[in-house]
């Protein structure tokens, strides 16, 4: 436990992935196992331990502690496994603190009853870093910056491995890994992948500029709409315990239970989650993001945002890889697989074209209709894991601007941790600035180090590390779409907001009115 | 009446601070007052303007350093009693900073103790804190939750010197007030066998040279002013808080941004402030300690002038020793407040 607590104690301070991935690498080559692969799948979200629920931890805490001195401490520390860790008035230095793996095997065989008289003797056992880090195990979600993608990309690294093949195997391993630790060291060979409802890793694209396209032949390409959903693969099962998969290779299938049960079928697809609208619609990705990242998801929430899965690719069938067949013979498959009719699924079309430019008039027609520009795949392509280039382009439409004045600065972090860099901008309504979100990238360094300066000299007021500024700087935001959102005063929340330009010239007053950009919201 | 009561009586809360009547003083005045007794020499205590000073010699030096030369300075040694007005005031090492002084105050047979900011561990840059008795013991609360417990601050600078060994190409930029932290992280790192320069911002040069004045030893110190870059790789900067965010730190290449401060303790500040290396090393007194001294010092009670007062109290009622809040406004020692202001410019 006390390298997994000081490996989390690391983390959670290192700003840059570089640092991240050094810290886990060096967890890996120099903690044990079983310890170490628990580490990983607390880190991955995999590893399965009883939760403790914040209620009962509370109880806990107040079997030691005055209760008002912990509400005073709650109140000013904010985070609960935090303020129990530091408060908690053990000793920590009379018995060998407990190792991960004794603690998460002891979990896994213990009744419920049990688990409270265990938590208490490892809080005794441990110091303050110790309890902090079983604490936030215990509690769910470790939150410490580090997603399951980065865990996998650390072993990868560490042990010089292909980080596809990861992903590959993950799903059929469970913490704590020992057959992926001792293939990453050489000592076993390559764990095989198991079972049908394996992950495959995804085939991506890369993004395409106009002029690149005089260097390629508009008949060795089809075309697809790219739809503005969530890009999933779909393991399916005859026995109804088929998987959905995200980008990230995270297995998102509880939450989409109603594309599960019609995934009756022995085959792997590659397609886009959207939610159904108007007929069979896609409806709008605000939509869509009322069913994401839920643990748990109600019939009403499915009766009202029914999931879908708009299919461009096949991968497998009836345990056959298709993966290594042209894109052509692939979606004869795939249009042979979907010409039975399927609940929770239908086809992606080929879009027609002849020309280049008769492809752009298309792409200038995409907005709306849940699409967000093209997709472009190669004819002959394989389906090949990861980003090759060539194959596949994405070509997204143009994204929609707004002139927007700059409201609030924060300070970055890592390397730009003495810049104001982060920013929050509004538009005018009637003559008050309402807040439509927030942007950090889009600018240069140098334009970083005028906007930084400007911030110092017209700040109003000073929040900790956030400065309140004066109206008077422009920025040209681009974004992707508009959408209406609860969160912001506003009402409107913008997708993939960056700044494209500073508008020194324009002056505040003359920045987009709210109406403006309410204009631009689809659906 | 009960003690508390009549020490009530003759001391005082008033606008400017806490105000002794029989000796026509103030406490760390806010505001110029005729006649001050200052405990020591961190900002919000020690102000200029007054029309006379009373306090340690090193005290009187820090305020000649930040303030210019104060009228009517009256140099106090430790234990000596001296006579202002009607009572009798002794200053007794408080052991914060250099030259922190709590004041024993002695009138008509009863004895109020003002502690000043305080702390009990061992400091190898001023002599330790001395336990008092007396009937009522005025204390800080700049750390009073059970939260704050401070770790063994060799154990803070060796994780120090354990990350300048991972990232041996990086400059360590450490934030530290320049009154009292710093010198003490300079201390500290020399007794761990740390023998190297130390680089220093500016706006600590002139403490460092005071703290040598008074004969601590800091080792060899080089201002950052001057030097070019790549010589500060690998090294230790010492600056002011404010610094660590402030214009002043992109000159450091890929710098470790370390803290060292009581904050520190709390991750989701030290993560706010973008601090990297936290270090947990205070001039304050933490939980156990606050509650340790007014176990030793005995008071018939304790009153509390700023920081967490309320779960204080709280914890003292709980012991049976009767506590209230000051309410003293204007005293915001190493609070997040301070921590935010810009350095001067180096």
């Amino acid at each position: 436990m006390k390298a997994f607590a000081a490996l989390l104690d690391q983390l959670i301070y290192q700003p840059s992935r570089l640092g991240k991935l050094r810290l886990l690498a060096d967890y890996f080559a120099t903690t044990p196992d079983p310890d170490r692969g628990y580490g990983l799948g607390a880190l991955a979200g995999t590893l399965d331990i009883p939760h403790a629920k914040p209620a009962a931890l509370r109880e806990l805490m107040t079997t030691r502690a005055d209760p008002v001195l912990f509400a005073y401490s709650y109140d000013y520390v904010g985070d609960l496994a935090e303020t129990i860790a530091l408060m908690w008035p053990g000793a920590g230095a009379n018995t060998a603190p407990p190792t991960l793996g004794h603690i998460v095997e002891t979990l896994r065989a213990s009744s419920k009853q049990a688990v409270p008289g265990l938590i208490a003797g490892w809080l005794d056992d441990l110091d303050a870093t110790g309890r902090w880090a079983l604490l936030k195990l215990l509690t769910g979600g470790l939150r410490i910056g580090v997603s399951a993608r980065l865990a996998k990309t650390a072993l990868a690294d560490w042990g010089a491995l292909d980080l596809a093949d990861i992903e590959e195997l993950w799903h059929g391993y469970e913490p704590p890994y020992t057959e992926m630790f001792a293939w990453a060291e050489k000592r076993g060979p390559k764990p095989p992948a198991t079972g049908a409802t394996a992950f495959r890793p995804f085939m991506l694209s890369q993004a395409i500029e106009e002029q690149e396209f005089a260097a390629l032949d508009p008949r060795d390409f089809i075309a697809e709409w790219k739809w503005d959903g969530i890009r999933v693969q779909v393991a399916g099962s005859t026995g109804g315990d088929g998987r959905v998969f995200a980008r990230s290779g995270d297995d998102i299938s509880a939450t989409f239970p109603d594309v599960i049960a019609a995934a009756r079928f022995e085959a792997v697809l590659d397609g886009e989650l959207l939610v159904r609208g108007d007929g069979f619609n896609p409806a709008p990705f605000a939509d869509l993001q009322q069913r994401l990242n839920r643990k748990a998801v109600t019939r009403k929430m499915i009766d009202q945002y029914p999931a879908f899965v708009r299919v461009y690719d096949i991968l497998f069938e009836k345990g056959e890889d298709l993966r290594g067949l042209p894109w052509e013979h692939r979606r004869q498959r795939l249009d042979a697989f979907m010409a039975t009719p399927r609940d929770a699924f239908d086809l992606s079309p080929v879009v027609a074209f002849d020309t280049w430019d008769a492809l752009k008039e298309l792409r200038a027609s995409s907005r709306g209709a849940g699409m967000e520009g093209l997709m472009l795949k190669r004819r002959d392509a394989p389906y090949i894991a990861g980003r090759p280039k060539g194959p596949w382009f994405k070509w997204k439409r143009d994204p929609l601007t707004v002139d927007a004045v700059l409201m609030y600065a924060q300070r970055g972090h890592g390397k730009r941790s003495s810049f104001y860099s982060d920013y929050t901008f509004g538009v005018w309504r009637d003559d008050e600035l309402v807040p439509i979100g927030k942007a950090y990238f889009g600018f240069t360094d140098a334009e970083l180090k005028q906007i930084d300066t400007w911030v110092r000299n017209n700040t109003t007021e000073r929040f900790g590390p956030v400065r309140a500024v004066s109206p008077g700087l422009v920025l040209e935001v681009a974004f992707d779409a508009a959408q209406r959102s609860t969160r912001h005063k506003s009402g409107i929340a913008l997708r993939f907001p960056r700044v494209s330009r500073l508008r020194w010239d324009k002056p505040a007053a003359e920045a987009d009115l709210l109406e403006t950009v309410e204009k631009l919201v689809e659906g | 009446m009960n003690p508390s009561a009549v020490v009530a009586s003759w001391l005082k809360v008033t606008p400017a601070g806490l105000r002794a009547a029989p000796g026509n003083f103030w406490i760390d005045p806010v505001t110029p007052v005729d006649r001050a007794v200052i405990t020591h020499g961190h900002g919000d205590h020690a102000r200029g303007g007054h029309g006379s000073v009373l306090a340690t010699d090193p005290t009187l030096a820090i305020m000649a350093e930040r303030f210019g030369a104060q009228s009517g300075a009256q140099a106090a040694r430790y234990g000596e009693p001296i006579t202002v007005g009607d009572m009798r005031v002794t200053f007794v090492p408080a052991g914060h900073v250099l030259g922190s002084a709590q004041l024993v105050l002695e009138y008509n047979g009863l004895r109020a103790v003002v502690s000043g900011d305080y702390k009990r561990r061992r400091d190898p840059t001023c002599p330790p804190f001395e336990v008092t008795p007396c009937d009522v013991f005025i204390t800080e609360a700049t750390f009073a939750l059970p939260v704050f417990c401070h770790p063994d601050d060799g154990g803070e600078i060796a994780r120090l010197l354990h990350s300048m060994r991972v990232f041996p190409e990086r400059t360590h930029l450490v934030g530290a007030y320049a009154l009292g932290k710093a010198q003490r992280v300079i201390v500290l790192l020399r007794e761990a066998g740390y023998s190297a320069p130390i680089y220093l911002h500016g706006a600590l040069a002139g403490m460092c040279a005071l703290y040598r004045h008074y004969g601590i030893d800091l080792g060899e110190l080089r201002p950052v002013a001057g030097e070019p870059l790549k010589a500060l790789a690998g090294q230790i900067v010492l600056c002011p808080p404010g610094a660590l965010s402030d214009r002043w730190s992109r000159r450091m290449h890929e710098p470790v941004t370390a803290m060292a401060s009581g904050w520190m303790r709390i991750r989701q500040r030290a993560k706010q402030r973008g601090v990297e290396l936290p270090l947990v090393i205070s001039d304050h007194a933490d939980w156990n300690e606050l509650l340790q001294t007014v176990r030793e010092v005995k008071p018939g009670a304790v009153w509390i002038t700023h920081g967490r007062e309320e779960a204080l109290a709280h914890a003292l009622g709980v012991m049976g020793v009767p506590a209230q809040a000051l309410s003293l406004v204007g005293y915001d020692d190493e609070n997040d407040d301070d921590l935010t202001g810009t350095a001067p410019p180096s």
